[in-house]
């Protein structure tokens, strides 16, 4: 187990640096640069600022500084928000976003199963089929149409009422959280749902489950220890790449919500092209991505004994 | 696995279906009972609005901020956002009133001559750590935009100011610059040229003050975070959550104090979606906030009262003048204008109210010696004429000695606004010309980046003030600007820019900018789209409000509650 896991921690830490190796070079690829500005500065200021951001030295020793500042866990300075550190950037503002990726997904893995066991136990019959379009809905409905429906809903909700039932955006309080994470969690829950259905489907005709009923085991016992258990485990496995996709894809409900998490920032800085930015959100994602997919494999082996052997 | 119900299943059911079913009453019983809600309030036309983004009673107005400023540093400002905090946290020399006067501020009186001026400081003006601002701090502020260092991008407005360029390019110590402290009240400014319009320069962000000793405790930190400034305006920085939320205060050392009304400047939302700011609005959650097209049409439903304002900028195609390019023709241009129809683009295409169809680089409100500029140098104009244009097009195809003339790269922005204009134009000209036009759609930094490498033919252009002058505008084409992206050379162009620069006489300066208007309607043949209005919704009880092209906007400094709308 020990040595499985110093493995894949040895194999992270290369995609890692691949991720950010990538980066840099297709960051430089693009036209323009962080210093490019509406009001067309001097050849004199150009310089200036090329010389504070080390932009003046070729690209290869650039390269090579950022990678021995990165391995120090140095992500330099931000080039639009010019005093700050992209360190604190990542610092005040992941936790933001991750403290509403982990509700969203906790509303996603859970109403994932509930539904996706739901309409196992309904295949082919009235229940069943109303989720499942609402799952495909929730599916291609993308996530900015659904923050807009999300806050307009409220919006109407709490004129409707004459009182503030929940915020309509803002961040601080936990009712300024609801409303977002739902909107984050839906297609997650939706996909989760899909999957659920059919792994469970599969689970409802093996033979142990048969096995089980013979012994006349109670239905409810069959149900949560052996089918529901059983079938989650393709959820758990999917589990970690959700977590980060939902942590880090979470731009549009941020800018909807006017909630100030990492993801407006991820997504400002490609536009803006500021580099230290791009790279250090970039490769923090990327390292928390690659920690989530470990963190689920060990995981997986504590759910499914037969994986822990391996 | 087929088709087949295993009858097995069943058994599991039955325990089961109580809980879920439980759950699923649930879940559907509030997603109903939200579309009821919404529906219901939809019927009575958005239902009693509670404004609580305006509170009478603590005088807190309410707002939402499309941005955060990327620091305030008021020397390295170039943003709007950071443009209106940072006049409402500090004050120049002098600044402009509710009528766009110049007014006494940090300075009580002032004497402007042809070279240099002189400001006598007001004893009460103060810092918010309660110590005296005086003409050093201006001083100070001024060599540090100026300092190479400081990579100040807004270092050429202080051009004017003797020496200043020198010190900019590294040529010069700071310590030439001309201004000078005589004594803490008493600063004495000498000029590089004549500058009639010094006087409006000084109310512009990059002239506000600094106190030295403050700025170099906070050793490169200074305007990053709320402690990290010290305040001369009417408000002070209380609160600053980066990305979340900015709190101004009323500054109690404020010399004017008496003359706030507002007491807190809360702007607890930071985002730039529109749609997310006028559902703030409409939940009563702020006190003011734009309109984009689509949320005009809801507006207009509703019954909301609209304001609108001009907001000073202009847009218009630019050509790529590269010798090189096929855009460099005139006949090939001059077709281009003789099909280009503002009038139809505002009203047919953009619809929304404030907008004003281009017909000059100079917009409709700058002024001229008496009154309005234009006014009194009234813009030659085309009235589209397509076969006209054909002619010119059959001409250019002539001088270019081409069959066929080859498709027009437009470089333009990824908003959906610049879009559907870069879409419409598109089709103008294939309707028209039979011409095919490219969209270059590209981000802003991008889109920046090619239009200073020249990569394009038709680039949609805009620019908006510094300062209340023409001149603002007038040396856009000039060769040596850096702004003019195209590459226009013109040496008549140039002359006139360099006598209104040096000259303060104002018909002089005027009939030169009369004349360069002249210039780029024969030789340049500027493609024009429209003046930028700004739509609006503002809370009824708010009043006194300032919008304006030039200087903080919005301004709250003149502004206050009334308890009934």
């Amino acid at each position: 187990m020990l040595r499985y896991t110093i493995r894949r921690l040895v194999q992270g830490v290369i995609t890692v640096w691949f991720i950010a190796t990538t980066t840099f070079v297709a960051m430089h690829m693009v036209p323009g640069d962080p210093l490019t500005s509406e009001r067309a500065t001097t050849v004199e200021i150009r310089r200036n600022l090329e010389e504070r951001y080390g932009l003046d030295r070729p690209i290869f020793e650039q390269y090579v500084i950022y990678v021995g500042n990165m391995a120090r866990g140095d992500f330099g300075i931000s080039f639009t928000q010019q005093n700050r550190r992209v360190n604190d950037i990542i610092r005040e503002h992941f936790p933001i976003s991750a403290t509403l990726g982990i509700l969203a997904i906790t509303f996603a893995a859970f109403g994932g199963i509930l539904w996706g066991a739901l309409t196992a136990l309904y295949r082919n019959q009235l229940p069943d089929v109303a989720i499942m379009f609402l799952v495909i809905l929730a599916i291609s409905v993308p996530s900015f149409v659904l923050a807009a429906l999300g806050q307009i809903t409220l919006v109407n909700i709490n004129a409707g009422l004459g009182v503030t039932v929940l915020p309509v955006a803002g961040w601080g309080t936990v009712q300024h959280m609801i409303v977002p994470s739902l909107v984050l969690g839906l297609g997650t829950m939706a996909f989760l749902t899909r999957l659920m259905r059919s792994s469970m489907l599969e689970i409802m005709n093996a033979d142990f489950i048969r096995t089980a009923r013979a012994k006349g085991l109670p239905p409810t016992r069959i149900f949560l220890k052996h089918q529901l258990r059983n079938a989650a485990l393709p959820v758990v496995t999917v589990l970690g790449p959700a977590i980060a996709a939902i942590t880090t894809g979470g731009f549009v409900v941020e800018l909807v919500f006017a909630i100030p998490g990492l993801g407006r920032y991820f997504v400002q800085a490609v536009q803006q092209l500021d580099y230290t930015v791009i790279m250090g959100t970039t490769v923090f994602y990327g390292a928390f991505l690659v920690v989530m997919v470990i963190i689920v494999d060990l995981v997986y082996g504590l759910v499914d004994a037969r994986v822990r052997m391996a | 696995m087929g088709e087949i119900e295993n009858p097995a299943n069943t058994v599991s059911r039955t325990a089961i279906k109580q809980v879920l079913w439980l759950s699923v009453v649930a879940t559907v019983g509030f997603v109903l009972l939200m579309g009821l809600l919404s529906w219901a309030s939809d019927l009575t036309g958005g239902g009693p609005r509670t404004l609580s983004g305006i509170d009478a009673n603590t005088g807190t107005v309410t707002l939402v901020l499309a941005q955060e400023p990327p620091q305030l540093d008021s020397t390295r400002a170039t943003d709007q956002v950071s443009g209106m905090i940072l006049g409402h946290v500090m004050e120049g020399l002098l600044r402009y009133d509710e009528h766009q006067r110049l007014e006494a501020a940090v300075a009580e009186r002032w004497d402007l001559r042809e070279t240099g001026a002189t400001f006598w400081l007001r004893e009460d003006a103060l810092w918010s750590d309660g110590q005296p601002v005086t003409a050093h701090d201006f001083v100070f502020a001024w060599q540090t935009a100026l300092d190479p260092a400081t990579a100040s991008e807004y270092a050429f407005i202080l051009y004017p100011l003797k020496n200043a360029e020198a010190i900019n390019t590294g040529q010069s110590p700071r310590n030439q610059l001309g201004a000078r402290a005589i004594s803490d009240r008493v600063l004495e400014v000498e000029l590089e040229r004549p500058t009639s319009h010094f006087s409006k320069l000084v109310a512009f962000p990059t002239y506000f003050p600094l106190r030295e000793d403050f700025y170099r405790s906070r050793d490169g930190r200074y305007g990053s975070d709320a402690v990290d400034l010290l305040y001369n305006g009417p408000f002070q920085m209380v609160r600053w959550v980066h990305g979340a939320h900015v709190r101004l205060e009323k500054n109690p050392y404020y010399w004017d104090a008496e003359r706030i009304r507002i007491n807190v400047l809360d702007m607890p939302y930071i985002t730039s979606d529109t749609t997310a700011a006028v559902n703030l609005f409409k939940q009563g959650a702020i006190a003011t906030t734009g309109l984009d097209a689509e949320a005009l049409d809801n507006a207009l439903k509703l019954r909301w009262n609209i304001k609108r304002y001009q907001d000073g900028s202009v847009f218009y195609l630019d050509f790529n003048f590269r010798p090189e390019r096929i855009t460099s023709n005139y006949s090939l241009r001059k077709a281009l204008e003789l099909i280009n129809d503002p009038s139809e683009l505002v009203y047919k295409v953009i619809k929304i109210p404030g907008y004003q169809p281009g017909v000059s680089l100079f917009p409709a409100w700058l002024n001229g010696v008496n009154g309005l500029f234009r006014q009194e140098y009234p813009p030659p104009t085309t009235r589209p004429n397509v076969e006209e244009a054909r002619r010119y097009l059959a001409l250019a195809k002539q001088e270019l000695g081409v069959d066929a003339i080859p498709p027009l790269v437009l470089l333009t922005g990824d908003s959906p606004f610049s879009n559907k204009h870069a879409e419409y134009y598109q089709n103008l000209v294939m309707q028209t010309l039979g011409l095919e036009v490219k969209i270059d759609k590209q981000i802003f930094k991008q889109r920046l980046a090619k239009m200073t490498s020249g990569d394009f033919d038709l680039v949609a252009a805009g620019w908006g003030p510094d300062f209340d002058d023409p001149l603002t505008f007038a040396d856009l084409y000039a060769s040596w600007n850096q702004n003019n992206r195209g590459l226009y050379k013109n040496p008549e162009l140039d002359r006139l820019v360099r006598v209104a620069q040096n000259s303060i006489d104002p018909k002089t300066r005027m009939d030169a900018f009369g004349e360069i208007q002249n210039i780029l309607y024969e030789d340049v043949v500027l493609l024009h789209n429209y003046e930028r209005g700004i739509v609006y919704v503002q809370d009824p009880r708010l009043r006194g409000v300032i919008r304006r092209a030039v200087g903080t906007d919005p301004d709250y400094t003149n502004a206050f509650i009334i308890d009934t709308p």
